[in-house]
């Protein structure tokens, strides 16, 4: 079986756009999908769903443009998966500036508590 | 997924005290480890060098946007993607900023402290790139470690 990736590298996308795409209960449903790592059609993603296949290929669109969801074609078919690395390059700056203000709170704490 | 970051501390000490602590560029110094250059005024850049153990090197800078005594302080700073000293730059006249609120609420046994950070979203994506390299856990370790060190001490 023939498997190419057709997006190798991850585009630079601005922050804005990876919280709007996943801003929204059906992407984020989405992506927890896909987030298994196995590539699925547009078919096995609209299982399940109340959505039609025409919605969940644009909100597939939406999650393709930030970045975080990518085709791959497998065989004669167009298969999407999940590309982890901006979400999860989002959330680890936000937990680094997390654990930063943690330990400036914790001593701001014992600053004014002594 | 959140684009801000929320933290709420009790604090046992009176808003009088709490607001002293981070609106006095010296007491403000102390316990964020900065040594400021001056005084914050609302609508002014304060300037200064961080004094924590490793980042000497790094400038401080924030631009105050409100002080409402005993109620809210407000600035804004820059986000800079690197902090290693071969990397890093000085220059934050084209870095990111993102908010940073301080708001104080009387509680029977002191206050009520509550900070936000907001405008991640403005962020460029070296940023999270920079953050997906970095060894996971690794910059927490390292933190823990200078903490221990430094309460040794």
């Amino acid at each position: 079986m023939s498997r190419r990736r057709s997006e190798a590298r991850p585009r630079r996308v601005d922050q804005a756009t990876i919280f709007a795409a996943l801003g929204d209960g059906t992407r984020l449903a989405l992506v927890t999908k896909l987030a298994g790592g196995e590539p699925r059609s547009i078919s096995q993603l609209t299982q399940g769903s109340r959505l039609t296949r025409q919605a969940i290929t644009k909100h597939l669109r939406v999650l393709h443009s930030a970045g975080v969801v990518r085709s791959v074609r497998q065989g004669r078919e167009n298969r999407f998966e999940l590309d982890p690395r901006p979400i999860v390059g989002a959330k680890r700056y936000l937990e680094f500036v997390s654990e930063q203000w943690d330990e400036a709170l914790g001593r701001l704490k014992g600053f004014v508590e002594r | 997924m959140a684009d801000r970051i929320e933290k709420r501390i009790e604090l046992k000490a009176p808003v009088s005290r709490v607001w002293r602590a981070l609106t006095d560029y010296r007491e403000f110094g102390e316990w964020f480890r900065v040594k400021l250059d001056g005084p914050f005024v609302e609508g002014q850049t304060t300037r200064g060098n961080i004094t924590y153990p490793g980042y000497e090197h790094v400038k401080w800078e924030g631009r105050v946007q409100k002080m409402v005594p005993e109620q809210l302080f407000s600035f804004t700073w820059p986000h800079i993607p690197s902090f290693d000293p071969a990397t890093y730059s000085d220059d934050y006249s084209k870095a990111p900023m993102t908010l940073v609120e301080f708001r104080l609420q009387p509680t029977k046994d002191g206050t009520l402290l509550t900070l936000t950070e907001s405008g991640f979203d403005q962020l460029p994506a070296e940023f999270r790139d920079e953050a997906f390299r970095r060894n996971d856990g690794g910059w927490t370790e390292q933190m823990k470690n200078i903490e221990a060190h430094v309460t040794k001490a």
